[in-house]
């Protein structure tokens, strides 16, 4: 009987042997497709595994992973900005990351390629792996003025600063916003829902109007027009006579295109400063159709506006003076409207061009990224994006700007001791509803340090909101802050 | 007149020394294990971490104390590897009770424990010569028939889970298939011993096929019908896969007759076809088989849930695996008994599987070597069919759990949970180790100096 006991040996052995193969198949080449299955709960347990890096701005921390000394979950992450830092840190939710968590991802949880020595030298020393510390360029003083100005009685709107000779954003808000604590705590069933009432929420709090949503930018646009001219031809400035109707007959059509409130502008004949201060639509409404598209757009283009998307690191939606269509059409546009659709943030780095003496920065959140011991992952390099303008069409648009805070629209503005310039702007939505507010501008006007835009939304501050009135006095108080002033 | 040269005959070595020494490795091991576990879960070494290493660690002294006396020539190495499985068995199931898994207790599994060491001294004590089993044949037969018969009866057959493959006595509820395994595979050596001359050389030729007569098939369909009964019964696919397949097995050995499996896997894949077209919880078992990742079946009740969430954890453990007491076994339903194989497989990774299946392949290897060495055709049998079970077993269990063939409830021999089978396999141990003393023993010394012993002197 030993013949077939050798050969029901070598069956066993060959039960084992397959045995064997699956265990290795399994393990070793199917588990990476078994892990990232939507089934497999361990994934969510192993999101709370890991300590996730902080996110700071300078001393201040806005977001961080707590050990909460249990085995299941044993990271809980915490944003102690809460409301304020929202639409900066974003959150970190059972399933998903948003914002800042979503877009350094990889190195807030240690898995990056960039961390790959760290975490070897961790596994040598026997030391838990941590990810690495984003430290973010956000202005913690200039972030909480801009919220509580901006979300004083119920106001919707966003806010973006930057500084203008790097691109750094000083602060970035949208209101309204959300508790990212809520959405971060390890129980599925809270945060979703949590993130259910969020997202059926009309007000859409978790939309970061800052960057990804985009507005008529109304008389705000006009410096951009106003570039335009002053690049087309040297020798216009501040006291450059230009015709200012009280209503511009548009070629082709019945409609008229009038000045804000049908009123008259000056005496008809105004210089451009005026027409600035005084945010007359009829001067800049033909100076794009003189001008025409192509140059308009250019400018634009220049400015950032439809160019390549930029990432802050977060995407943000592009921005687009509208398609071609006729004259009329461009005379609607070169003040804002039409078609013509701009982020804050957009609006925010016209503003930080014309302080930059015409250099546009990339702007950008991150200020440095280190890992848990401490050694430099990433560090900011300000980056040019491009030159919109020259110097002397800077100087000529910041007198300007500083016209209109001085003496113009923007008179809400005015902070003591500081030279601001600026731009109102009141977008008109659709017809019967409430204008939007904007304001863009940056201080000190001789040596800028702020460059910022913010937009209090339609319907959140009354009929007769105006760039002038609800916007501007928010600005004021975010450049106080910035100045200490 | 000269006095020839003694010369002994060489015996073969009884290792006792170097077998005490793998056991205290083993036990060893398994303190190392435990200690593991306390510092993952609890960040300290655990405080029952004496009580049942020493536990462990005392009985396993007393079975080899046992063995030392009554199976001095047993194969040293089948009782570590046993202790080895054992403990990390109840290492897991230690370390899924931390874990709150609900049903997991690893006291109630060191008392069994503790019951089937006791089970094994006593086999080997009362068991001097496993020859006299042969006289049992048809009364083992009788037994393994009523055993698996038994959780059918009313009043003390019991339903859990869906499968009625439970009896209740005085309160204890055990599976009586585990221990119609041993039964039955005593009563297959026992017959194919006595029939092997004629099931092995009557027949014809058909094409290339020695086929055995017809009449010859008799206990061979006897047999399927059992198996078949079992699963449509009871709802124990792996039961009536494990003895039929080890029926099949036993009659190759015995016969030597490829024939004979060819027929068992006709007869087999027949019956499953034709229980996978009559019983939905068979063709489901299937369809999960070739689509655990569906999703519409990992909703189902009965579905692919508990397979895929065993594949995740094993997908979890990767190579060197998450650490005994780090990863998420207790997420499998079952994942003590089982699912035990995935839920060491995320703890101990690839790592700790290889090594675990190679320790039952080495236990395998054991016993299928003792059925060699044995002397008559009965102990090879038996030896042979004890040792066979088991790598089917683990085949059948191991290979439903990774999703290699579809999945049929069956233990982890050694390592799942449940009383019932610890003690069988115990027994089924005793019987190897009896067998292999037999096997090993140097037989009586015939007089070796026979010029001596022919010298009359009147």
């Amino acid at each position: 009987m030993n013949g077939p006991l050798k050969r029901a040996a070598l069956a066993c052995l060959l039960m084992f042997g397959l045995l064997m193969i699956n265990v290795n198949y399994l393990q070793a080449v199917r588990a990476d497709g078994l892990s990232d299955n939507p089934r497999n709960v361990r994934n969510f347990y192993d999101r709370y595994d890991i300590q996730r890096g902080r996110i700071t701005a300078g001393d201040k921390v806005l977001a961080e992973s707590v050990d909460t000394g249990t085995n299941d979950f044993r990271f809980e992450r915490r944003y102690p900005g809460g409301k304020v830092f929202a639409p900066v840190t974003g959150f970190f939710a059972p399933e998903s990351e948003r914002d800042m968590e979503l877009a350094e991802n990889t190195l807030l949880n240690g898995t990056s390629a960039d961390l790959l020595i760290r975490r070897s030298l961790d596994l040598f020393t026997a030391k838990q792996s941590k990810g690495a510390d984003v430290d973010l360029t956000i202005n913690p003083k200039a972030q909480e003025a801009a919220y509580k100005a901006l979300g004083e009685s119920g106001k919707k709107g966003a806010l973006v600063a930057i500084e203008p000779k790097t691109g750094a954003i000083l602060a970035m808000v949208s209101i309204p916003t959300y508790d990212p604590n809520l959405l971060s705590k390890p129980d599925k069933k809270s945060v979703n829902a949590a993130s259910k009432k969020l997202e059926t929420d009309k007000d859409q709090p978790l939309l970061n109007r800052a960057i990804e949503r985009t507005y008529p930018p109304g008389s705000t646009f006009k410096v951009v027009t106003l570039s335009a001219l002053l690049e087309s031809d040297d020798t216009a400035g501040p006291e450059t006579q230009v015709d200012a109707p009280t209503v511009l007959d548009l070629p082709n059509t019945t409609a008229d295109l009038p000045n804000f409130g049908g009123a008259a502008c000056g005496s008809g004949r105004v210089t451009l400063s005026f027409a600035l201060e005084q945010s007359c639509n009829t001067p800049f409404a033909k100076m794009g159709m003189d001008l025409g598209y192509d140059a308009i757009q250019e400018q634009a283009r220049k400015y950032g506006i439809g160019g390549d998307p930029v990432a802050i690191p977060m995407p943000v939606s592009p921005s687009s003076i509208g398609p071609r269509e006729d004259q009329a059409a461009l005379a609607q546009a070169s003040i804002g409207q039409r078609s013509n659709q701009m982020t804050p943030l957009q609006m925010a780095m016209v503003a930080a061009g014309i302080a930059n003496k015409g250099v546009v920065m990339k702007p950008y959140l991150v200020n440095k990224i280190a890992d848990s011991e401490g050694g430099e992952v990433q560090s900011a390099d300000p980056e040019e994006l491009s030159t919109a303008i020259s110097e002397d069409s800077a100087r000529k648009l910041t007198e300007m700007m500083v016209n209109v805070v001085a003496k113009g629209t923007a008179s809400a503005a005015q902070v003591p001791g500081v030279t601001v310039a600026g731009k109102t702007g009141t977008a008109e939505t659709s017809q019967g509803s409430d204008p939007h507010a904007w304001f863009i501008s940056f201080a000190p006007a001789e040596d800028p340090k702020i460059a910022l835009a913010l937009i209090v939304e339609s319907g959140s501050a009354g009929g007769e909101a105006s760039g002038g009135h609800t916007a501007a006095p928010i600005a004021k108080s975010v450049i106080e802050a910035v100045l200490g002033k | 007149m000269s006095t020839p040269s003694v010369e002994p005959v060489p015996l073969p070595a009884k290792r006792r020394v170097a077998q005490l020494a793998m056991l205290a490795f083993a036990v060893v091991i398994v303190m190392i294990a435990y200690a593991n576990v306390g510092l993952a879960i609890d960040k300290q070494i655990p405080a029952g971490m004496l009580t049942y290493g020493l536990g462990l660690g005392g009985l396993v002294l007393a079975a080899y104390l046992v063995l030392a006396k009554f199976a001095p020539w047993a194969d040293p190495l089948i009782l570590p590897l046993v202790t080895l499985v054992n403990g990390l068995g109840l290492v897991m199931i230690y370390r899924l009770e931390a874990g709150k898994m609900p049903l997991a207790s690893a006291s109630t599994q060191l008392l069994w424990t503790a019951v089937g060491v006791v089970m094994f001294s006593v086999t080997l004590i009362v068991l001097r010569d496993h020859r006299a089993l042969q006289r049992l044949t048809y009364t083992a037969g009788a037994i393994g028939l009523g055993l698996l018969i038994a959780p059918l009866l009313p009043f003390i057959g019991k339903d859990i889970n869906g499968a009625r493959i439970w009896i209740s006595i005085a309160g204890f509820n055990l599976q009586p298939a585990e221990f119609a395994k041993l039964s039955l595979v005593l009563f297959f050596a026992g017959y194919l011993v006595a029939k092997r001359d004629v099931l092995a050389l009557a027949g014809r030729q058909l094409f290339f096929i020695d086929l055995p007569r017809a009449r010859d098939l008799g206990p061979v369909l006897i047999t399927w019908g059992l198996g078949l009964g079992v699963l449509i019964m009871q709802k124990d696919l792996g039961s009536s896969l494990l003895i039929f397949g080890t029926f099949i097995a036993m009659l190759y050995i015995a016969t030597q007759r490829t024939s004979w499996v060819l027929i068992g896997i006709l007869l087999f894949v027949g019956g499953a076809i034709m229980a996978g077209l009559l019983f939905s919880h068979v063709q489901d078992r299937f369809t999960v088989y070739l689509n655990p990742e569906d999703p519409a079946l990992f909703d189902k009740i009965g579905g692919s849930a508990q397979l895929m969430q065993g594949l995740f954890s094993m997908a979890n453990g990767g190579i060197l695996g998450t650490g005994l007491g780090q990863g998420h076994p207790e997420l499998i339903p079952l994942a003590f008994s089982d699912f035990i194989f995935p839920a060491t497989g995320e703890e101990l990774g690839l790592t700790g599987l290889m090594a675990l299946l190679m320790i039952y392949a080495l236990l395998v290897q054991r016993g299928l070597r003792t059925a060699i060495a044995a002397r008559d055709p009965f102990s090879k049998l038996l030896a042979g069919g004890l040792s066979f079970i088991l790598a089917w077993q683990v085949f059948i269990i191991v290979g439903g759990v990774t999703n290699l063939i579809p999945l049929t409830g069956l233990v982890t021999p050694f390592m799942s949970q449940g009383g019932s089978a610890l003690l069988a396999n115990w027994i089924l141990i005793a019987l190897l180790v009896r067998m292999s003393d037999a096997a090993r023993k140097p037989p009586p010394q015939a007089i070796q100096d026979e010029g001596m012993t022919q010298v009359f002197q009147r």
